[in-house]
């Protein structure tokens, strides 16, 4: 089959006004949350069953052409920029709840599902959704499963993967294949972990069985503004070696919380360097207890002020606050690069002042904002895009914290993925050993290298699509192997 | 035969040297482990001890034939725990083999099971590669989740040689209520409701006909306050234990010692709404079981041969675990070929050293 006669196949999977390939109807589909990435893609398919699906991959497969799934476009990586000339698979419209059991405490979602709406759904039996991106009111079950999202509630909760019980995919050769199932406890070999995470390397996530939660009964926030990041982030360690289990625990800098207020009006401190959310949850007697713990524990760590969330109102707003933060810093500079990198958590003190000092020595602004609980940092470097070379020297920094991260024992991401932005990372962190073994099970999956080529793992020798050079090979700071 | 490296650099020299191997941790989960005909046992108990411990990172990481009572003794005083809740400690059982069973215990119901506090590993595959997988801190988008597809792999896809977990703070104290109900349909109904109840539980377990066993942590101060919620939303039939007498409870199910020898004992994901046809199943057998994880893990001490209880599965649409008795067949009930599976043990065990007894899945 060639190209064309992929076209020719793909139009009798699906009607004309849902087969996309004029210029003007492709260009929403050409990059996502990170946007200094573009690429046309050949076609869009605006899907409305599993087996659309399974056809546009299978003629995918047999054309060698390469195809990208996309839920919302909210990757900050990169993941959902679509491959030059390939097949972008729009899932937003595969957004039905199949099955909905609250007695088994299981949600069966297509992949277009948005995120907040499971738990929409839950609450009224009691239930939840746990994991909660910040982007949680449009982002994609689908996307989530394929990056392993995470959220402010991770310390706790864990991430995608941990509520992810089963899966009903298509790998790149368009086999269809059962993953997991209903229930807590797995028959054989986890494999339904091992796909979440794959960024859509080993094929797309059709149907998702999800586990819902109870609700916590109660929960307790606290705001606590402290005179230096350094003492945030101790406070942070301070919380964890006495053996408290909070929710959520959330750090933002002065830049990120004067962004954020101006934005939503959340109540937060003016004139602090830092403030730190902190979120109990449980049933009423057991975080009445906990809390006050806290409340001890922040009063000796050399905390300015303590603000407590009154209501759930208030809550909400403080939430509402740090959830907008990345949009919000938008306000401070007309372009910035969400990075996210993690480093144990003992180190945060440490990762947070040599940033400060890149900072300081790029003259670069960054932001702050991150899931302290976890040591997932989520600097924000601004610049002007306008300014000839600004992106690029960004793009350095960038990488210098990425670099930090890793020598601090860390990650080169926490929840946001590798995607186009973090391959020339990857193999500072893993050997080629692993490497290898990486490709040889992409391979297993997709042997003709057409899931969402080139992301996570770098092009594949021999691929099909081409892309720009990344802004770091242009600044001579990473080369391709 | 058998082999027993000590060093995951031996381990990854004799791994290719053997045309099949079945590898061995604690001797905990015989039907995964005992020796076969033909088949060199990797032997694992030589790799054993705790590599890093880093107590205000709540993480540890260990070699895979480090039992997990020594795991369990080297958090305690730092009051950390696994969340799990791994069985069979008592019995020998190794961090590795309670990885690859995929064997959580009824604590697990809490905060998750091996899954989800699992985040690294270090795994051999079938050509003596050392692939490192994941990290060592808690949140890690970078590669793909390898060691996750390695839980509940019984050792057929590729050697667990060291792992690396996050942990969390143990319960300050501990609370057990017993229930008395009428039958196995009235426990059902009383999983559910205090499920409902707005307390956070740390077990749920259901023993036919008649108990159901529930278990709280937390604060000392805020416990009784707790329990007395709980004991409301149930009734008049329940007994509370602490101390000793509920240590006493979550031990037994942790040792299995309900489930003798030499009755199989099969592991069965499940459901809390499937539950009363099971059970409705088994009642007439007379076989000794537990229901764990509010419905989600069956455990069965099979007395007789294992066709029975392989029909009776099936016709549920069950999978059942055999960890303790005839090794020749290590899983009953309805078995799903896997495509993806499949694929994953070409790449990591292309030569089938792994591949499991040969009646197997
Ligand atoms: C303001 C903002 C805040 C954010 N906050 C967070 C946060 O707190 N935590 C966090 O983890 N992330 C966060 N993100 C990142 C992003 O929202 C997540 O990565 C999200 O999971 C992406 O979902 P999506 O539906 O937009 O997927 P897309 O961006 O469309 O796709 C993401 C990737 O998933 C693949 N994919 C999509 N659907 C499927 C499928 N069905 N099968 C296989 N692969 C598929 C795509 O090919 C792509 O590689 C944030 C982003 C923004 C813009």
């Amino acid at each position: 089959m060639d190209r064309d006669d992929l076209l020719a196949a793909l139009a009798r999977l699906v009607p004309p006004e849902r087969l996309l390939t004029r210029a003007g109807a492709l260009s929403a589909y050409e990059s996502d949350g990170l946007t200094a990435y573009r690429a046309r893609p050949r076609a869009v398919v605006l899907a409305e069953s599993a087996d659309e699906v399974i056809g546009t991959v299978r003629a995918c497969h047999a054309a060698r052409v390469p195809f990208m799934a996309r839920g919302s476009g909210t990757s900050l990586s990169g993941g959902a920029v679509p491959i030059e000339d390939g097949i972008v698979i729009a899932l937003n419209r595969m957004n039905r709840v199949l099955r909905f059991d609250p007695e088994a405490r299981v949600a069966v979602v297509e992949p277009g599902v948005v995120n907040l709406a499971v738990t929409a759904l839950a609450v009224p039996h009691g239930l939840y959704y746990a994991p909660d991106p910040s982007s949680q009111s449009v982002c994609t079950i689908g996307g989530n499963v394929a990056f392993n999202s995470g959220g402010a509630h991770c310390f706790r909760h864990g991430m995608t993967a941990n509520h992810v019980l089963g899966l009903r995919v298509v790998l790149g050769d368009g086999t269809v294949a059962v993953l997991g199932g209903d229930s807590l406890e797995q028959a054989g070999a986890d494999v339904t972990g091992l796909f979440v995470g794959s960024e859509g390397l080993f094929g797309v996530a059709l149907e998702i069985t999800l586990r819902l939660v109870a609700r916590p009964a109660v929960y307790r926030t606290v705001l606590a503004a402290y005179d230096s990041l350094q003492a945030a982030g101790d406070a942070v360690s301070r919380i964890i070696e006495s053996g408290l289990l909070p929710g959520a625990m959330e750090i933002m800098d002065r830049l990120a919380m004067d962004a954020a207020e101006a934005a939503v009006h959340a109540g937060y401190p003016t004139g602090a360097a830092a403030v730190l959310i902190v979120e109990c949850e449980g049933d009423a007697a057991q975080v009445a207890e906990e809390f006050e713990q806290l409340l001890r524990i922040l009063s000796a760590s050399g905390v300015a002020h303590t603000h407590i969330a009154a209501d759930d109102e208030e809550r909400a707003r403080i939430w509402k606050g740090r959830k907008s933060a990345f949009s919000a810093v938008g306000r401070l500079s007309p372009d910035f690069i969400v990075q996210d990198g993690v480093v144990p958590r003992a180190k945060l003190g440490e990762a947070l002042a040599t940033i400060e000092q890149l900072s300081r020595t790029h003259g670069i602004r960054v932001a702050n904002v991150f899931h302290a609980g976890d040591g997932n940092l989520h600097p924000l470097i601004l610049y002007d895009g306008r300014e000839p070379g600004a992106h690029d020297r960004a793009e350095v920094l960038a990488a210098e914290i990425l670099r930090l991260c890793i020598r601090l024992g860390g990650s080169i991401t926490g929840e946001h993925g590798v995607g186009l932005e973090k391959r020339a990372f990857l193999g500072e962190m893993y050997n080629e050993v692993d490497l290898d073994c990486m490709r040889r099970v992409r391979q297993a999956m997709d042997p003709h290298g057409v899931a969402n080529t080139g992301k996570k793992l770098g092009p594949p020798s021999g691929a099909t699509a081409s892309h720009g050079l990344h802004p770091l090979e242009r600044a001579g700071v990473i080369s391709r192997a | 035969m058998i082999v027993q490296p000590a060093s995951i650099d031996e381990l990854a020299e004799v791994v290719p040297a053997h045309a099949r191997l079945r590898v061995r941790g604690g001797g905990s989960k015989p039907a995964l482990s005992s020796p076969l005909p033909g088949v060199t046992t990797l032997d694992l108990s030589a790799l054993t001890g705790i590599t890093e411990h880093t107590p205000e990172e709540c993480v540890f990481t260990a070699l895979a034939g480090t039992p997990i009572a020594e795991i369990e003794r080297t958090l305690a005083p730092h009051r950390q725990y696994l969340p799990f809740d791994p069985p069979l400690a008592a019995a020998g059982a190794t961090l590795g083999g309670t990885v690859a069973a995929g064997f959580n215990g009824s604590c697990r119901y809490r905060f998750g099971g091996i899954r989800d506090f699992l985040i690294g590993a270090r795994v051999v595959d079938g050509r003596g590669r050392v692939i490192t997988s994941g990290g060592k801190v808690v949140k890690n988008a970078a590669g793909f989740l390898l060691h996750q597809a390695l839980v509940g792999s019984c050792g057929t896809i590729g050697v667990l040689a060291e792992l690396t977990f996050k942990v969390f703070p143990a319960a300050e104290a501990h609370a057990t209520i017993g229930v008395e109900v009428g039958d196995v349909a009235s426990a059902v109904r009383v999983v559910a409701s205090v499920q409902r109840a707005g307390i956070d539980l740390e077990a749920i377990d259901v023993v036919p006909p008649k108990r159901v066993w529930l278990r709280l942590g937390g604060f000392r101060s805020a416990l009784s306050t707790r329990v007395a919620i709980l004991q409301q939303a149930i009734g008049p039939n329940a007994m509370v234990l602490y101390g000793e007498d509920d240590a006493a409870v979550w031990r037994q199910a942790a040792d299995v010692s309900w489930a003798p020898a030499p009755a199989s004992l099969v592991r069965v994901p499940m459901t809390l709404p499937v539950l009363p046809a099971l059970d409705l199943c088994l009642a007439p057998t007379h076989a000794p079981r537990r229901y764990t994880i509010a419905g989600n893990l069956g455990l069965i001490a099979w007395p007789d041969t294992l066709d029975t209880l392989d029909t009776m599965l099936r016709d549920l649409g069950l999978t059942g675990q055999v960890l303790r008795g005839a090794p020749e067949r290590p899983w009953l009930g309805a078995l799903a070929p896997n495509a993806f599976e499949q694929r994953l043990r070409t790449v990591i065990d292309p030569d089938g050293r792994f591949a499991g007894v040969p009646a197997g899945r």
